[in-house]
Formats: C-alpha cells, structure tokens, sequence
C-alpha cells in the first residue's frame, strides 16, 4: 500500500475493492460505453449515495500496440501513426514526433518549416482546447456552446484541409521540415481566423464564465494542489491551473516559440473551474502567437538536407513538446539501422489522467464527469 | 347522458391527440435548438422536418421491446403505464378555454397537483424495476427532487389562491376577469417561484438530473427502449404541458385575452377591435407558409408545406367565424386559441432555459430548493395575506397593498442570494460531506 494514499484515506493503488461494501454503498461501472468518459475509459466507482468512496481508472480499451508497430517501420513510416495517438491535436503529435527524429540525426528544420511548424502547431491547440470547451461544456449540461465551438473548430480543420488535404489525423510535417508548402492564401485564411476568433471566445466566455450554475458545478471541483499534480506528473493546463508556471514552450524553446511572445496563463486553485480559465486564456495567447508568426513566415527551403533514407546514429533521444493536453514525449532508442530499436511515448493525458483517482475523493456522481472533462482526456493516447 | 357525453368526448379528444401533440412540441424544441445553435435541425422528413414526429413514433412502435434479464417484469411493465396515466389525468380539470373542460372541479388545482404528482411512481418504479444502478440513481434523485419542488411550488400556487380565493381552476380565471387583472402583476416572485419549480418538477434543464445523458445514461429510463420509452417521453411532454396549463390558468389568465378592460367594438356590429387580431395572425402565418412552398426543394414538400398554409388559413376562418355567432362559441374558440398561445410561450421558455443553462448538481439542486425557493415562498405567502388583509380592511387599492409585498420579497431574495445561497456548499460543508463517506479520512 502507498503510504500517500493510506494517510488520505482513499483506497489504495490496488483498485477499488469490492468484496466487501457498506450498507449505502454501490459499486458502479462508468464506462467503457458510457456518454461522457471521452472515448472508452472505464471508472470503477465505489459510491456512498451519490458520494465517491473510492474510484479506479481502467484503461487499454484502445490499445493499438503503436509503439510496438514503430519497431517495425523505417522512421518517416512511422509519423503516420503518431498522428492517432491524440487524434484530436494530429498536428502537436507529429511536430513532436519530427522533432525528435531530427534531433536523433543531429538535423534542423530550416527557419520556414519552423515558422509554419509552430502556425500550425499553436492553431491545432486552439482546435484541440475547443473541442474540450464544447465536450467538457456538454458533460456539465450545458448543450450550446459545443456547437459555437465546432463552428470554429471547422474553420481549423478547413485551413489544414487546404494545407494538406486531411482535416483530423493530418500527417502535416515531414521529419526536416514540411510536407507541402503553404498554400496561396493561407496567410490571409489565418489572419483572418484569428481575427474573427477573439470575439467568438467572448461569446463562450458570456455563456460560461460568470454563469451562476457553471461556477457552482467547476468551482471547488477536482482540486489538484500544486505538490500533488507535481508528484504525479501531471503537465498542461491542468498543472498551470494548479499554480505552477511550467510551459515547455518557455521552458525549453522549440519550434519558433523563442521569437514570439506570449504569457503563460496559470491559476491558483487547481480546481475544474480554473482549468477551464486557463484554456481560455490559453486560446487566446495561441492566437497571439499565431497573429506575430504569420506576420513574417521567412522565405527560403521547407525542408532541410537529411538525405532519402533515414538512418540516424545509434544512441537514443528525448523530445518533448507542449501539447494541448500537456507534456508531449518521445523517447527513441536508435541501433543505426533505418528502424527505430524503441519508441516510446509520454502521452500528457495519460499522466494526468493518473491524478483523476485524487481528485474524485468525496466528489459525487456528477463531478466525476466534471473532473473527467477537466482533464481534458484521449483515449486514443492513453492507450496508444 | 348528455351531461355524460361531452366530458367522455373531450376525453377522447384529449387521449388521441396528446401524442400527437407531444410529437410536435418535441419537434419545435429541436427547431429552437438547431436555431439557437446555428444548424437547422430536422430538415429530411417532410418539408422543414414537418413528418419527423410521425417517422419517430412509428420508429419507436416497431422497435423490439427490450426487458432486461433480471428486471421485475410486472413493474417493468406497469411504471410507464403508471407515468402516462397520471399525466394524462391532470388534464381532466385543466379548462382548455372556458367550453372545453372535462370536469370542472372545485378543487381543481389540488386535483392537478396531487394526480401529476403520483407520476412520480412511474420514475420510481421504473428505476428500481430495471435493476441497474444508472436507473436507481436517477429514480432516487427524482424521488428527491420532486418532493423538494412540490413544496416550492405549492407556496407559489397558494400565493394565487389567496388573491383568487378558490381552488376551481375555471374560478381562478374569472377571478383574474373581475379583478381585472393577471395575478402574475399581482405576484411576479409567486410566479418565478412557480416557473423553477415547475421545470424542476418536469425534470427538464437545468433540473434534469434524472436523467442526466452526461451522467448516468439516461436515468430511470436507461434500460427503456421502444414504445414503453416512448411512454415515457410522452408522460415528460404530457407533464410540461400540464404544468404550462397550470402557470397560465393561475399567473397569466387563462383564457383570457390580453386587455381584457378593452371593449370597443367595430361600429354597427357587436364584434370587439381586439378579438379580430387572431384570425389575423393565422392569415400572416398561412402567407408565410405560402411565400415558403413554392422554394421547397421536393414537390412532395412543396405540397405538404401549402397543406400547412390551408391549415393555417382554415384556423384563421374558424376564428374569424366564431366572431359572429354566439357568445359561448366566440369564447370557446378564442378562449382556447389565447390558452394555448399562452401554454405554447411558457413552453418556449422551458426550451430556452434548457439550451442555455448547465446542469445543477444534486447537492446544488436540494439547496435552491430548501434554502431559497421555500423561504422564498413563506415570506411570499405571508406578504401576499397581509396585503389582503390591507385591502379588505382598509380598502387598500389592491395593486399597492401587493407592491410592499413584492418588494419585501425581493429584498429577502437579494438577502438570500448574497450571504445564504452557497449553491456549492462552503468548504466545510463539502470536507464534513466528504468525511462522512471517507473511510478513516484525518486529511
């Protein structure tokens, strides 16, 4: 038994126990096939009334074996997969992804490729924290703003279809730089978004934020302390909204994100309701960023010199990246043949899907929908 | 026997046509909500969607009708039944205009209340007969929660029945018609109170907790498929307009139409000015079917959406008929048209609060209802006595004795809502909750 847990009272890191119930108390199955555990989690809930006595995530519905596949591709094989991992925010997952691989083959993006990479990469986080708006918003009751929100979300995905043609799991980078080069107007199509896009967030934001119902239904709910959501590794905007000023994008500049200026939005309380602050205002600094990038994207080659056949060095890699969801990483072990020895990925929501267990205790039935969207969860990546 | 066959008549009418009319509610409820979330609803079946009811309900009869393995079969059966049953008997009192009733009873309203309350057997049974846990939790939270609204909602019907002094639901309208007034200017916070709680009662957004899709599948109807699902849902619509009938008979004068005091007539005739503006609204909505059929994509389309236009032009007649024969007929047409137009506005509200509001949380829920909407209502009821008291006394005008009221009320409201109404509970609520349900909590 943990000690951490045992103090808290809370079950224990062996799972729900059901032999042996209280009088009052149910054990329920929320998921696999349940509305709103996003995809197919499974939470064993052991309820007092309506209370969470104790509760255990069960994953691996959706396991594909996608690390295991990549030893078994040549490396730009492989990029096509990673894109269905977080299959909501394609495009993080294959920057991550190039990124690593460049940095295995000691290579570099040329300037454009970057400018573009991060365009793309920062308009991706905006469509990926507006589908969690619309979801978490339609857990919570509310039905409207998941259609606002789709609404925007398809200008995105209709700018990626320009790009490359598909609009979900894009495969948008090559590992060196880029697979196409932009489009005439994409310049024009983005600025135009961006601008349209302030006022639509103001929209969502007089629907929700000050909204009686919602802040009692967020506020106090799913709290992470900072110590906590450190210790188990939690990242992204669930970290930041528990007061912990950590972005990758700051911390450890890729892409182009060192040119750019941007604010990291972080709360204090780590509770649902500061989460779903924190994105908002996090879709507002992506738009920023993507305003001062497509401003100048620089001319030159899209993709840097790393020959046709790839095969880097052995030795091994860790790349990460701020994803939408949080800390994105690749771990790539190399044997100096064209396929990689090892990949292995740091999937963010399946991290902070780890902290779920803590902060559902004592919540009731209805918060744990709450707590789950606040996460703002893939089963696609928790599986892999 | 003649005393008989009218009510038995307007039985049938009602039964038959219920379904029907449930069908379209649910049909404009999806038009409002495609529109307020800028898509365009059911458009495939009929013109504008308009046979989309009809596809639904064969849909559901033809379904296979599903009990699960270790259900109560009995209850199973009977909890539906038991729903739509009490829904449908509320409408024996409720006057649908002032000749279309079927009993007028002189305890109308607490008929009502008290058979479309026993509804709640229905949820209860059901929830517990289908043996799962997603229907238990939403049976007990509809158990909950009916009980806690009934009461908010019984102290905002006796506010009315102060002012209308009888429970007959026929002498609260003609109460409203002497004094001259719709009670809801007498008692808007009886009226507010009655509003949330009669969307609470009807389990309808923001109080859907019974149901809650994103929480526990569909409640007490999770293991319901087909046509007893569809009892189901016809007992929820039967409910809302039940509770519509009910705000419209007691807050917004029933039958009446608006300006009741104005009276001028058309020279030489014995028409009223105002009783023409009906058979006027059917005529532009049947121009506007019209303008709208020849641009229908489908000629069957087409052809449905001008049948809609005579429809509208056939209302129109009917009521500009009824204008010239005699007084029973001309209030009997145009009492239920302004009925209806007033229960279909309420609806619309019900409509609109769902697709704005998020869900309220059980705890949240029971805490607006004891600690607001009730002490809202006593303090309601005893301001609305003792306006009565001023009137009757010391012939007090009647709508000054109740301003004091009213704004006695939404002074305590304000009170409530800014140190009272934690809706999320304090910490220490929540940590002393928490701990009674923790194993050994000492965090």
């Amino acid at each position: 038994m943990s000690a951490g847990n045992e103090a808290a009272g809370f079950g224990t890191a062996r799972g729900v126990d059901t032999t042996v119930l209280g009088e009052n108390e149910i054990i329920l199955n929320m998921g696999p096939q349940h509305p709103s555990t996003h995809g197919v989690l499974r939470i064993k809930l052991r309820l007092d009334g309506e209370r969470v006595v104790d509760s255990e995530c069960i994953i691996g519905y959706l396991h594909r074996g996608v690390e295991k596949i990549a030893e078994h591709r040549s490396y730009p094989q492989f990029a096509p997969y990673v894109d269905r991992m977080d299959y909501v925010a394609a495009v993080s997952n294959g920057l991550g992804y190039c990124e690593a691989v460049e940095k295995l083959l000691g290579a570099e993006a040329p300037p454009r490729a970057r400018v573009v990479r991060t365009i793309l990469a920062e308009l991706q986080r905006i469509a990926s924290h507006l589908l969690w708006l619309g979801t978490h918003a339609l857990d919570i009751g509310a039905l409207t703003p998941i259609f606002y929100s789709m609404r925007e979300r398809e200008e995105i995905l209709k700018i990626f279809e320009k790009y490359c043609g598909a609009r979900l799991t894009t495969h948008a980078f090559r590992i060196g730089g880029l697979q196409y080069e932009t489009y005439d107007t994409f310049e024009y199509d983005v600025k135009r978004f961006c601008e349209a896009l302030a006022a639509r967030i103001d929209e969502y934001e007089t629907l929700l934020t000050e909204n009686r119902i919602w802040v009692g239904r967020t506020k106090g709910v799913g709290v992470l302390s900072a110590d906590d959501a450190i210790a188990l590794g939690v990242t992204g905007p669930v970290l930041r909204a528990s007061g912990v000023q950590w972005d990758l994008r700051k911390a450890q500049p890729y892409a182009a994100y060192e040119q750019y200026q941007f604010e990291v939005p972080t709360r204090e309380n780590g509770d649902a309701y500061d989460r779903y602050l924190v994105r908002i205002a996090e879709m507002r600094q992506s738009r920023l960023i993507v305003l001062q990038a497509v401003e100048q994207i620089p001319e030159g080659p899209i993709m840097a010199r790393i020959g046709k056949v790839l095969k880097p060095p052995p030795g091994e890699v860790y790349h990460s990246i701020e994803g939408p969801k949080g800390e994105l990483g690749y771990y790539i072990v190399s044997d100096g043949t064209i396929q990689p020895y090892r990949v292995r990925v740091r999937p963010p929501s399946f991290f902070n899907l780890q902290a779920f267990h803590r902060m559902a205790r004592g919540a009731m039935v209805a918060d744990v929908v709450a707590i789950i969207g606040s996460i703002d969860i893939v089963l696609g990546e928790v599986d892999r | 026997m003649r005393t008989l066959l009218i009510p038995v008549l307007c039985a049938v009418v009602i039964v038959a046509l219920l379904p029907l009319i449930a069908g379209y509610i649910v049909l404009v409820e999806r038009k409002v909500m495609a529109h307020m979330q800028a898509r365009l609803g059911p458009m495939r079946v009929g013109p504008h969607g308009l046979l989309q009811p009809i596809a639904d309900a064969l849909k559901l009869m033809l379904k296979e009708d599903v009990i699960p393995t270790n259900a109560d079969r009995l209850i199973f059966w009977f909890a539906p039944v038991a729903s739509v049953a009490a829904a449908l008997v509320a409408y024996s009192a409720m006057p649908i205009g002032p000749a279309f009733q079927i009993a007028d009873l002189n305890v109308g309203l607490l008929f009502i209340v008290a058979v479309s309350s026993l509804g709640i057997y229905g949820v209860v049974l059901g929830g517990w007969a289908s043996n799962s846990h997603y229907s238990l939790l939403g049976a007990m939270r509809s158990a909950a929660q009916l009980v806690s609204y009934e009461v908010a909602a019984g102290l905002a019907l006796v506010s009315v029945l102060l002012l209308a002094g009888s429970l007959s639901m026929k002498e609260i309208v003609q109460a409203q018609l002497d004094q001259g007034v719709w009670f809801v200017f007498y008692v808007p916070f009886g009226f507010f109170i009655y509003l949330v709680a009669s969307i609470a009662e009807t389990n309808r957004a923001p109080f859907d907790l019974p149901e809650a899709d994103s929480e526990i599948v569909a409640g007490y109807m999770t293991e319901y498929s087909g046509f007893r699902w569809a009892l189901y849902f016809l007992a929820e619509y039967a409910n809302v307009i039940v509770v519509a009938g009910v705000a419209t008979t007691l807050f917004f004068g029933g039958w009446l139409r608006p300006l009741t005091r104005y009276h001028d007539h058309f020279p030489g005739t014995h028409v009223e000015l105002l009783d023409v503006v009906p058979a006027f609204a059917m005529i532009a909505l049947a121009l506007y079917c019209f303008r709208l059929a020849p641009r229908q994509p489908l000629r069957v389309q087409k052809r449905v959406m001008a049948a809609a236009g005579v429809k509208c032009v056939l209302f129109a007649g009917i009521l500009f008929a009824a204008l010239f024969g005699s007084d029973a007929v001309r209030e009997g047409v145009h009492g239920a048209f302004w009925f209806l137009a007033k229960v279909g506005a309420y609806i619309y509200c019900f409509m609109w609060f769902r697709f704005t509001f998020p869900r309220y949380r059980f705890d949240q829920l029971m805490r607006l209802s004891w600690q607001f909407l009730i002490p809202l209502g006593l303090v309601n009821v005893i301001g609305v006595a003792v306006a009565i008291v001023l009137r009757e006394r010391w012939d007090w005008n009647p709508f000054f004795s109740l301003v004091p009221t009213t704004i006695v009320t939404l002074g305590f409201a304000a009170w409530l809502t800014a140190d009272k109404l934690e809706l999320s509970g304090t910490d220490e609520d929540i940590a002393a909750e928490s701990a009674a349900v923790l194993p050994g909590s000492g965090e």
